[in-house]
């Protein structure tokens, strides 16, 4: 089954609950866009799909490749070919770009084999190059140390390189508050699109409509309070550059 | 007005000291040879300071009364034919392709094997006994000059009793492009080491030096004390790498000093991942104007191991330059001290010291303690200092594992981006190896 099927997600954080029951399903070979005022519960989407420690799933499965991927491990949910581009990445001190990518590598590797040995060095660093060419990065960006010191710009970049290296089947990316930075939109939006393909589902979170502009969704959702309240193509996310949220927020109340 | 409540400071009835006393009598030392003043004389310092306590500032982290002090033993005569014999592993070259020589300092024997052309280039580089024997001179104007017996109990007690150690002479203007090698081997239950390294590398000359002690793990207590004397005199350098991987069953103690002197340098490096308890006392003593000393350690416990370095940046002249970075990681119930001094006398103007410690506490039952000092007496000097002591935090993790890393591989890349600053400062593959290996075994280790 090539699709994420999100089925009636509750979500809570310290016991309140942020997602209320968010149903959404991604093909592969589509992009969705989730958009919504800020605290509406997109990177708790996000996070929770990605199972980070901190979000509480209280309903609701995440179904992939006839799994429920709410019962995985975050790195078992990576390697089943999920992915998430962080808003803020972490830094990493002491541990290069390179060594980082061979070591995510390696674990995919060992989850098919326990016996594997890693990837040879000489064809890791084929393919890094050659994934950094397609991306316009400079090799030297491989010996860094991961996103410590890096600009913001510089993040996204090494994020959508994870991204080339890992060639995940879902990518999700939580660029919440990023719209600010318009360098910043395009380096994701052009990666995204040289990756793009029939393989890969697409989940892009944002606020700002702008990053549309760059990333051609075929779906639009938005999200208000935790439940995602309407779907459309791609017209929904001009008219709420036109009109704001506060006419589906009536709506929502309305009904 | 309220009184003032009235402390009263209860001494439980436990002492603070170790009620257990070394078994050593004066037949043990060994009264011959040029240093048998010396001996005898650190003998009776022995015998007269006490054992350590925790109301001595230097020990008030180190707990000395589990040590079966009256168990020790030295050991016999040849004793090492009937006791685990030294790893090849030890014996394998680590900073370079092969080392111009090497000593093995064996329990009761001692194997010496040396390069015919060092000896031509006048470089000596031999087992204790032998140099006491053949170079009386040079032994004296080393032993006690450096480290003196007054130090401290253990200061004395090694200075008495030494069996075994090392001289290493390297003559003016001598650069010696392999390093040299000696291991101290200790393995055996109950034995008592007693070691002294004496190194004097004269004007001009330059020399890599590696020191490693090692045992196996046994069954009962063990102990090492041991003293480092070393001379730099003028323009000389000084590359030295210490290891220690005692089994959790030594009880092991140092007293270590490198004197260097004017336009002279020491890059000292530390690899400590052994021993059930250490407390080493590693000084710098900066005599000579534009005097340039590194210190590097690396140290990582697990299961109840205790390590205490403590160590001093002395500045004793002008224009001299002091950078010490102590990083260590801890598992299991271990737990390190670091305690370090930065001291720049009167007059010595235009210092720049560094110390900086940081630790990885990876269980939620180990302890790190991390005290810096400054004590400065000039007044156009830079000094600073660090101290940290910190977790494996959850979000860096998060964001490992959320490339496919398991957990244990995303704590294995974190730990090592933690050392990776001590990484950087070690020129030589071998001993970074040997690091990262010692990094894996102890990540894997159960406790």
């Amino acid at each position: 089954m090539d699709q994420l099927e999100i089925r009636n997600l509750h979500v809570s954080v310290n016991d309140r609950e942020i997602l209320k029951g968010v149903n959404l399903t991604v093909r592969k070979g589509e992009i969705h866009a989730i958009m919504g005022p800020n605290g509406t519960g997109k990177s708790t989407l996000a996070y929770t799909l990605m199972g980070h420690p901190a979000y509480t799933v209280t309903e609701g499965e995440v179904i992939f490749k006839g799994q429920n991927i709410l019962e995985l491990e975050p790195d078992e949910r990576s390697r089943l070919g999920i992915f998430l581009a962080f808003q803020y990445p972490v830094a990493i001190p002491g541990v290069t770009v390179a060594n980082f990518l061979r070591s995510a590598v390696n674990a995919r590797r060992r989850a098919v084999d326990p016996q594997d040995k890693g990837i040879p060095i000489p064809e890791f660093r084929k393919m890094l190059l050659e994934k950094m060419k397609l991306l316009k990065m400079d090799p030297s960006f491989a010996g860094r140390y991961l996103n410590d010191g890096f600009s913001g710009g510089e993040k996204k970049r090494a994020e959508i390189l994870q991204m080339a290296v890992l060639q995940p089947e879902i990518a999700i990316l939580d660029e919440t508050d990023s719209g600010l930075d318009i360098d910043a939109l395009r380096i994701v939006a052009d990666g995204v699109n040289a990756l793009m393909g029939p393989n890969l589902g697409v989940l892009v979170i944002t606020h700002y409509q702008r990053l549309l502009n760059y990333i051609k969704p075929h779906f639009v959702h938005v999200m208000l309070d935790g439940r995602i309240v309407e779907s459309g193509g791609p017209e929904l996310a001009l008219a709420l550059e036109e009109h704001g949220y506060s006419w589906l927020r009536e709506e929502v109340q309305e009904a | 007005m309220q009184e003032k409540p009235k402390v009263v400071i209860r001494r439980g009835s436990r002492p603070t000291v170790a009620e257990k006393t070394f078994a050593f009598g004066r037949a043990d030392v060994r009264a011959e040879g040029p240093l048998r003043e010396y001996r005898e004389r650190a003998w009776e310092l022995f015998e007269r300071l006490p054992m350590p306590s925790l109301e001595d500032e230097a020990w008030r982290r180190t707990d000395l009364r589990p040590m079966p002090a009256d168990t020790f033993r030295l050991p016999s005569a040849e004793a090492y034919l009937d006791l685990a014999p030294v790893p090849e592993a030890l014996l394998r070259p680590l900073v370079a392709e092969r080392h111009a020589a090497q000593i093995v300092l064996l329990p009761g024997g001692v194997r010496v094997e040396a390069d015919e052309a060092l000896s031509k280039q006048g470089v000596i580089f031999t087992d204790l006994q032998t140099a006491e024997a053949r170079y009386p001179e040079l032994v004296q104007r080393i032993a006690g000059q450096v480290v003196r017996p007054e130090e401290g109990k253990f200061a004395a007690m090694a200075a008495a009793l030494a069996q075994s150690g090392v001289l290493l002479y390297v003559p003016k203007g001598v650069r010696l492009e392999q390093p040299l090698h000696s291991v101290l081997w200790g393995p055996g239950n109950g034995l008592a080491y007693f070691s002294h390294i004496l190194v004097l590398v004269d004007e001009g000359a330059e020399v890599t030096y590696v020191h490693e002690a090692a045992s196996p793990t046994e069954n009962a207590d063990s102990l090492h004390v041991g003293l480092v004397e070393i001379l730099l005199e003028q323009n000389a350098h000084l590359r030295f790498v210490e290891l220690q991987s005692w089994g959790q069953h030594v009880w092991n103690f140092s007293h270590e000093r490198v004197r260097v002197g004017r336009d002279a340098s020491v890059d000292w490096i530390f690899g400590a991942v052994g021993s059930r308890l250490t407390k080493n006392f590693s000084e710098l003593d900066l005599v000579g104007e534009g005097a340039t000393g590194r210190m590097s350690g690396f140290y990582f416990t697990n299961d109840h191991q205790h390590l205490d370095h403590d160590t001093q940046q002395n500045h004793l002249a002008p224009h001299t330059t002091s950078d010490l970075l102590f990083k260590g990681a801890l598992k299991g119930k271990s737990r390190s001290v670091w305690q370090g001094m930065i001291y720049v006398a009167p007059g010595a103007q235009k210092t720049d010291g560094y110390q900086a410690n940081r630790n990885l506490v990876l269980s939620d039952e180990a302890r790190a303690d991390s005290i810096p000092g400054l004590e400065i007496c000039a007044d156009d000097v830079r000094c600073t200092h660090g101290a940290t002591v910190g977790k494996l935090e959850e979000e860096p993790l998060f964001y490992l594992r959320s490339r496919g890393i398991p957990r244990p591989e995303a704590e294995k890349l974190l730990v090592e981006g933690f050392f990776d600053p001590i990484m950087q400062r070690i020129p030589f593959e071998g001993v970074r190896e040997r690091f990262q290996k010692a990094i894996e075994e102890k990540l894997a280790s159960e406790n």
